[in-house]
């Protein structure tokens, strides 16, 4: 009994924050979802399941939906592929890589208001870089944040540039992770880079590839202040993701009921994805 | 000259990742007129600065950046008290129900703070914390990925001295503070710079909690140099290039830190 009292007394302030922050507010949003709410956020009258299918009947959920996806899609794929050719790039024993290293990290340091700002000044559409370069091409001009077809592959653009230095500098620990001897035998055989990088960094880096990858889709799944500089969810709801969608419907429509469901439905997606992770983390321990 | 082609690839997608921030750099020392140029100008005619002076000007940049400080600061600290306790626990004591409370800090990763925002509102609110400090720090405090990374570390320190301290009638506070804390400094660093930069680069709630520009984060106030009507190019972008120092600094300085931290997750479990 003393011994538990001792242990609590430690874990303490770190459960009272957590109860108050993080359990509390996730039962809380439950509620929220199953009632009627008034305009501050008073429960009314018991409501049931009305505001789930609701939402699950709404176009504007189901596009909600293919935005989240569309956005996961164009920026965790392209994301790994190139996070993996530069980290394959900054495990390279060179002198002066860790200068190199450091500048492959750098999109970390820059926060999403000033990346997205930035980008904003790429897409212009009459001065911007992308134009000019579209038209040095001979390519039609486009109209990036304007066009529906368009701007969730610009503000994905963002989401990529951001994502790297995360994705570079696990990636990398990864493939240093890889024993050396086994190059160095398979170069005795004579096998070419390209056939090691199939046979030997792939493979090994299957588990680090698909942690990244459950991350970034973790990351793409709460986007949100790409699409609130950029786009504020439009043109015409083109990337009016769930997040976005959540903070709308909360914080501007006063919907909290419907609100909450979404956020219950982003819980769940979030709580796989991460029992994914977690399971993943666990076998590889295992197989170490 | 296989070496040659490295280092000329390595120094292309150097280019190519700096590229954002470099252009952004180049037009906060460029005019107006050359901001808005087209073909756009890829370099300033001259040493412009006043477009960071505009920028001092239109919006308190450094307020800004100051309380981004306060909070990231509090933040950090909050973080490495309570995490640091909770790490010490569960790695140094022994007590019932240590599985099932260490599940409890594992399940908070599963929940993802804009499902929990709405009801986090509220609470802020009924607390009057909108527009403080305290409503833009306190609910970062605790950490299930902090106290991980910490447990982690406190697991490679010898068993043996926590027996030979507790011989000498050292009691567990004393030992947590007099010997884990000061043997545990490079992890300890790894959580601030994290915890630091997380926060400094948040966005979504301190867009929801401040809401005058006596209490702006630097990430919500540069909002205030979005290009528009009175607005330039290069006077957004000398905002965002100030705003970005800090962290830039705390990239370059806290590097290895920074790395320990992000990549703490995907090689041990």
């Amino acid at each position: 009994m003393l011994q538990l009292m001792r242990g609590l007394a430690y874990l303490a302030p770190s459960l009272l924050l957590f109860a108050c922050f993080v359990f509390y507010p996730l039962l809380k949003s439950m509620s929220l979802s199953v009632f009627n709410t008034d305009l501050l956020g008073q429960e009314t009258t018991y409501a049931g399941a009305k505001y789930y299918k609701e939402m699950f009947f709404a176009p504007q959920f189901l596009n909600s939906l293919k935005a989240t996806l569309l956005f996961t899609l164009y920026t965790v794929v392209p994301g790994i592929f190139i996070a993996l050719g530069l980290a394959y790039m900054a495990n390279w024993q060179l002198k002066g890589i860790g200068f190199f290293r450091t500048i492959f990290a750098f999109p970390l340091s820059i926060a999403v208001a000033g990346a997205s700002m930035i980008f904003m000044m790429f897409f212009n559409p009459s001065a911007g870089v992308f134009a000019y370069f579209l038209q040095l091409l001979h390519l039609p001009s486009i109209s990036w944040l304007a066009d529906p077809k368009w701007a969730l592959v610009s503000v994905s653009l963002v989401a990529i540039w951001r994502g790297l230095g995360f994705n570079i500098l696990v990636l990398l620990s990864g493939l240093q992770s890889i024993p050396k001897h086994l190059y160095e035998s398979s170069s005795i055989e004579g096998a070419s880079s390209f056939r090691q990088f199939i046979d030997i960094t792939l493979p090994l880096l299957s588990p680090t590839l698909f942690f990244v990858f459950i991350v970034s889709v973790i990351n793409a799944m709460q986007a949100f202040g790409e699409i609130n500089i950029l786009t504020l969810g439009g043109p015409s709801e083109s990337t009016n993701v769930i997040v976005y969608s959540i903070y709308r419907q909360g914080f501007f429509d006063l919907n909290y009921s419907y609100a909450s469901a979404e956020s219950i439905f982003l819980f769940l997606i979030i709580l796989i994805l991460t029992l994914l992770e977690f399971w993943l983390l666990e076998r590889k321990v295992f197989y170490r | 000259m296989k070496k040659v082609f490295s280092y000329f690839f390595l120094c292309m997608a150097a280019f190519l990742i700096l590229s954002p921030f470099l252009y952004a750099l180049t037009v906060s020392f460029e005019t107006a007129a050359e901001a808005a140029a087209f073909p756009p100008q890829f370099l300033p005619t001259e040493f412009y600065t006043e477009s960071y002076k505009k920028a001092m000007d239109t919006a308190p940049i450094f307020s800004f950046i100051l309380n981004s400080f306060i909070v990231s600061g509090l933040v950090t600290l909050g973080q490495v008290i309570t995490c640091s306790l909770a790490a010490y626990a569960f790695s140094f004591l022994e007590f019932p129900a240590k599985k099932a409370l260490f599940i409890i800090f594992l399940s908070t990763m599963m929940i993802p703070w804009e499902a929990t925002v709405i009801p986090n509102y509220f609470t802020i609110r009924a607390l009057e914390w909108i527009d403080t400090y305290q409503g833009l720090a306190v609910p970062f405090f605790a950490s299930a990925f902090g106290t991980f990374l910490l447990r982690q570390y406190f697991q490679t320190l010898p068993k043996e001295i926590f027996e030979a301290a507790r011989m000498d009638g050292c009691g567990p506070l004393r030992f947590f503070i007099t010997m884990v804390l000061p043997l545990s400094r490079p992890a300890l660093a790894t959580l601030s710079v994290y915890a630091f930069l997380t926060t400094y680069n948040q966005y979504m709630w301190p867009l929801l909690i401040t809401n005058t520009d006596g209490m702006r984060t630097v990430q919500i106030g540069l909002a205030m140099l979005q290009w528009d009507q009175g607005i330039s190019w290069n006077t957004t972008m000398a905002g965002i290039v100030l705003a970005s120092l800090p962290t830039v600094c705390l990239l370059i300085f806290g590097q290895k830190q920074l790395v320990r931290g992000l990549t703490s997750g995907s090689t041990k479990g």
